[in-house]
């Protein structure tokens, strides 16, 4: 196809990525180099009965225009990438010089905001993405195994977490986990703790959130896995169980090789949707126990004030986690594109 | 695989089925559950005292008369104008479908026919964009939005939403074209037609199938998206998801969460429909990625 028509052909497609990704990720950059004004300062003469003195107060009228007038805030270099909502350099060698165990150094470096949500975000990536690869084949095997008038059912029941809204998933779920619904009500008989909640403790609240993150990627992980299974070559099968393979030596050393691309595939994908947990952390109100990258920006722009620049800076250091999850994705497939060509 | 090679022993197989049975549980259970509470009223959603309450309804019966009740729906609904929301929505999700496609069948049609280095680049960066988290976009939006005053209004967020949409949608169709045969379009072309009328006449009469299944995505993306339509839409112009977001921050006084309950089996309605009648599409489109690598 020649350029010009090409270029024709794709300028509508490209331009909306230019203007609604490309240029956000330009402002974005721009406005964390940035920080809103400081407030504005003036002296004030209190004369009393025992004579006058100043006084320094804030001059809120005077703040607010500023800030009307220049939203965007003064200059500031990388300064807010190292403030302590975010890298935190400062705290995290003053953490360092001061420790008295590792332990205790990552326990402080752990009440920093954005350590904490990093924390949690790679805990929920890798975390989830295993087990709801595990989850989904051995769903996949069971539900290739029933008879065909089951079949369709079972796959329709079994998108119902995935295609549903994270929010309104999450919510459902939340409902049922309160302390008051059927799921916490249940967990209190059984361990015979009438206090004890799951949305009391970071900990339980990580293990909640993981548990929906599970809950609602394990249909994709089955849908493509089972699409797979169809495709098992017979004749190997059948080879193999001549040769006096076993049931699990036929899944092990034939069905697991035939998969294999598709847990690459599976894993590509949820990579990159975990990575970017959002909104099962709203749904369960879970901001106070555990926040993720995207939360932590959320609520940067949801404050009674919103924190452009704060938020600029978090967004960005996200976007580098993102390039450096997809390097050797992109990298891959690099090589692959190459030897097409050759 | 359905025939002798994979027969199993009597124990496997009970194994396997109540695996499966199992997992239908795990998965339904919830969309029921709340869908029966829906009609009851929070002393009930949420008891207290005895969970069975939920089931037979028992502070429903004392509160309303009846063992069922509508007062969450007609609550949401009337009340706290859901009906609204619901508009909303549907003017944003489909504008947002018809538009992402109209770019994307284009731009992957071009991508499929070009064989040119750069049309690698373009799809490898649509694929980064594909990964980007929408919230970090939203926050470069924020101030520009403002000092245009653009911010707030549906066509905003619906173009906004075509942009985050178009990386996902130009590898789908790009896919798709690719299995259309080149011979097709370019015997067209042959016999006189311009690159434009071959794909009028030639590639859009079989493009259909491709076209359904990208849709449906699209649609999931638009219908299920928060993070955009939270922040970008003013209170009045509020879609259906930041809507019932809201009545959270209103909650726990009695009642209100009733509304939320009653909102959100509303909303998982639509989705419900689009599985029974899309499965097919759904599940063909989930794999077309992964089986052609």
């Amino acid at each position: 196809m020649p350029h010009r028509t090409f270029f024709w052909f794709i300028l509508p497609s490209l331009a909306a990525m230019f203007l609604f990704i490309a240029l956000p990720i330009v402002s974005v950059a721009f406005q964390s180099l940035f920080i809103e004004h400081e407030q504005v300062l003036i002296e004030v003469e209190n004369c009393g009965p025992f004579g006058c003195e100043t006084e320094t107060v804030v001059d809120n009228e005077a703040t607010a225009a500023k800030r009307e007038a220049e939203p965007l805030g003064r200059f500031n270099g990388l300064g807010t990438y190292f403030d302590r909502g975010h890298l935190a350099t400062a705290e995290v060698s003053e953490a360092w010089s001061t420790r008295e165990s590792l332990g205790g150094f990552l326990g402080e470096v752990m009440n920093l905001p954005f350590y904490r949500a990093m924390a949690f975000t790679l805990t929920y990536t890798f975390v989830c993405t295993p087990v709801l690869i595990l989850l989904g084949l051995a769903v996949a095997l069971g539900v290739n195994g029933l008879p065909r008038a089951f079949k369709g059912p079972t796959i329709f029941v079994s998108l119902l977490p995935m295609i549903i809204t994270p929010l309104i998933g999450s919510l459902i779920l939340f409902w049922m986990i309160d302390a008051e619904g059927i799921f916490g009500k249940t967990l209190q008989v059984i361990f015979d703790d009438p206090e004890l909640s799951l949305k009391a403790s970071p900990s339980l609240t990580w293990i909640t959130l993981i548990v929906y993150g599970i809950w609602s990627s394990t249909p994709f992980a089955f849908v493509v896995f089972y699409a797979g299974l169809q495709t098992v070559p017979e004749d190997t099968l059948e080879a193999a169980m001549v040769d006096g393979a076993s049931r699990w030596e036929r899944i092990r050393y034939v069905v697991i090789p035939h998969l294999m691309p598709l847990v690459v595939f599976i894993t590509l994908i949820q990579l990159m949707d975990n990575f970017r947990v959002f909104e099962p952390i709203i749904g369960f109100s879970a901001q106070a126990n555990a926040s993720s990258l995207s939360s932590i920006i959320y609520d940067d722009l949801r404050g009674d004030i919103a924190r452009f620049n704060s938020a600029a800076a978090t967004s960005m250091l996200t976007i580098i986690g993102v390039a450096i999850l997809l390097t050797p994705v992109l990298i891959r497939t690099w090589r692959d594109f190459n030897r097409k060509r050759a | 695989m359905a025939s002798g090679a994979m027969k199993r022993s009597p124990a496997l197989a009970a194994f396997a089925t109540g695996f499966v049975i199992l997992w239908v549980i795990v998965a339904s259970f919830p969309f029921l559950w709340t869908l029966w509470g829906s009609f009851k009223v929070q002393g009930d959603f949420f008891s207290k005292a005895d969970w069975t309450n939920a089931i037979w309804g028992t502070r429903t019966i004392v509160e309303t008369g009846g063992a069922f009740t509508t007062n969450g729906y007609s609550g949401a609904w009337i009340e706290q104008e859901f009906w609204r929301a619901t508009m909303n929505t549907f003017i944003v999700v489909f504008f947002t479908v018809i538009i992402s496609l109209t770019f994307g069948t284009l731009g992957g049609y071009a991508l499929a026919r070009s064989g040119f280095r750069y049309a690698f680049w373009l799809l490898m960066i649509a694929l980064v964009f594909r990964a980007m988290p929408h919230i970090t976009l939203v926050s470069g939006y924020l101030l520009p939005f403002f000092e245009w005053n653009v911010w707030g209004h549906l066509p905003t967020s619906i173009i906004v939403l075509v942009a985050i949409n178009q990386p996902f949608t130009l590898w789908m169709l790009h896919s798709f074209f690719l299995n259309i045969p080149k011979d097709l379009d370019e015997s067209a072309m042959v016999d006189g037609c311009t690159r434009f009328q071959a794909f009028r006449h030639v590639i859009i009469p079989v493009m259909w199938p491709g076209v359904v299944t990208t849709g449906l995505f699209s649609f999931l993306l638009a219908y299920n998206d928060f993070a955009v339509t939270a922040m970008l839409l003013s209170q009045e112009n509020q879609t259906m998801i930041p809507k019932i977001a809201s009545f959270l921050g209103s909650t726990f006084e009695e009642g209100n969460v009733m509304f939320a309950v009653a909102a959100v089996v509303s909303a998982t309605a639509p989705l419900f429909v689009l599985i029974l009648f899309f499965q097919r599409q759904i599940v063909s489109g989930l794999t077309a990625g992964a089986v052609k690598g």
